[in-house]
C-alpha cells in the first residue's frame, strides 16, 4: 500500500513546521526519526488525536523560544510527546527514567 | 551513578547531548512496545515511508527520463498516468505540462487536498496557502518573480488548477550545459519546486561529474 503522507503533518506550519529540505523530512539523528514515527504511529491507533500532539509541541515550543533554550526542534517533538503520554496516562515517566537508566547503564541492550 | 539525571527536571538550559536523547528515545520505544502501545514495525514503515518514498525523487526520476529519453517524453505528455506506471509509480490521475521557450507552466490548487504525494512528497505549506492559491490564478507572473523567476512577457503562462480527478506535474526545461549527464545525475537537478513550477532548475554550476550511483 502507498504510504500517503498525512495531510496533518503537512499542515504544520511556522515554528511547528517539520524540518524539510526540498520537500522531503530531515532526520539529523536516528532517534529524530523514530520519536517521529511513534508519533505517528500512535496517532494512527487512535491513542490519541494528532491535535492534541500539535498543540503541546506548539506550547513546548514557545515555552523553550521564551527560555532562551537552544534545544533542537526534535529536542522539543520529544518533550511534548512525553508529556503528551504521561497526561494521558499511557506511560508513567518513573518508568520512563527506569527504563532509560536500564539502556544507559547497560542493563538493556535492545528494544524489545 | 547513573540515573541520577533530571530528565524528570524542566530546567534545561543547555542542549541534551546526543547519546542522551537517543536512548530515551529507545526506552520509550521499549516501554510503548511493551505495553503494545505502538508497534516497532509500524514505526519502521513510518520512518522508511518519509525518508524514502515521500519526497520529489520519484518525480524527478520522471522528468529525467523524459528528458533522455524522447519516446518517453511523448507517451508521458501524452498520458501521465500511463507514463508514470511504466516507472513503477501507479494510481495518480496525472496530466504532465511541458515547460517550453514559448510557455511556462504552473499548478495550483484551488481546494488544497490534491497534490501528487507519490511523486512529489510532501505539499510545501506555501503552496496551500490562500494567497499562493488565489494570486497564482490572477497573478502568475507577479507570483512566479516572487519566487525568483523572471518570466518575460512574451512567454505565456498556463495555470493548472488540480482537482480530485486530476493531478498536474511540470516538465522543467532541461537546463543547457547537461548534455554528458546521466540519467540518474540529471534526476539530482530536478527539484519539487521545479515540478510545481515555481522554479527553474539549474545545472549544478563547477560540479565535477560525480559516479555513477545507485537507482534512487
Amino acid at each position: 500500500m502507498d504510504p500517503v503522507p498525512s495531510r496533518q503533518i503537512a499542515d504544520m506550519t511556522g515554528q511547528a513546521a517539520l524540518p524539510r529540505k526540498n520537500g522531503e523530512l530531515v532526520f539529523d539523528e536516528a532517534w529524530q526519526g523514530r520519536i517521529f514515527g511513534m508519533t505517528v504511529a500512535m496517532s494512527h491507533e487512535a491513542r490519541f488525536e494528532w491535535r492534541e500532539f500539535q498543540a503541546r509541541l506548539i506550547a513546548e515550543i514557545a515555552r523553550a523560544e521564551r527560555e532562551g533554550e537552544a534545544s533542537t526542534y526534535y529536542e522539543r517533538w520529544l518533550r511534548a510527546f512525553e508529556r503528551l503520554v504521561a497526561d494521558k496516562s499511557l506511560l508513567d515517566p518513573g518508568d520512563v527514567s527506569r527504563r532509560h537508566g536500564d539502556f544507559e547503564s547497560g542493563r538493556r541492550d535492545d528494544v524489545f | 551513578m547513573s540515573g541520577n539525571h533530571d530528565h524528570e527536571g524542566h530546567d534545561h538550559h543547555h542542549r541534551e547531548p546526543e547519546s542522551v536523547l537517543s536512548l530515551r528515545v529507545r526506552a520509550l520505544e521499549s516501554l510503548l512496545v511493551e505495553k503494545k502501545l505502538v508497534s516497532s514495525d509500524a514505526v519502521d514503515r513510518i520512518v522508511s515511508a518519509y525518508e524514502q518514498d515521500i519526497g520529489p525523487h520519484h518525480g524527478a526520476k520522471v522528468v529525467a527520463r523524459a528528458w533522455v529519453d524522447p519516446a518517453y517524453k511523448e507517451r508521458l505528455l501524452a498520458d501521465g498516468s500511463a507514463a508514470i506506471e511504466e516507472l513503477g509509480f501507479g494510481g495518480v490521475d496525472l496530466k504532465v505540462v511541458e515547460n517550453t521557450p514559448q510557455v511556462h507552466n504552473l499548478v495550483t490548487c484551488t481546494l488544497c487536498s490534491c497534490y501528487p504525494h507519490s511523486l512529489i512528497g510532501l505539499p510545501p505549506t506555501w503552496y496551500k496557502s490562500f494567497e499562493y492559491r488565489s494570486r497564482a490564478v490572477i497573478e502568475p507572473r507577479v507570483v512566479l518573480r516572487e519566487f525568483g523567476v523572471d518570466v518575460p512577457e512574451t512567454i505565456d503562462i498556463r495555470v493548472w488548477d488540480s482537482s480530485a480527478e486530476m493531478r498536474y506535474l511540470v516538465l522543467p526545461q532541461r537546463p543547457p550545459g547537461t548534455e554528458g549527464m546521466s540519467e540518474t545525475e540529471l534526476a539530482q537537478l530536478v527539484t519539487r519546486d521545479a515540478m510545481i513550477g515555481v522554479a527553474l532548475v539549474q545545472r549544478t554550476s563547477g560540479t565535477p561529474a560525480r559516479p555513477e550511483r545507485a537507482a534512487l
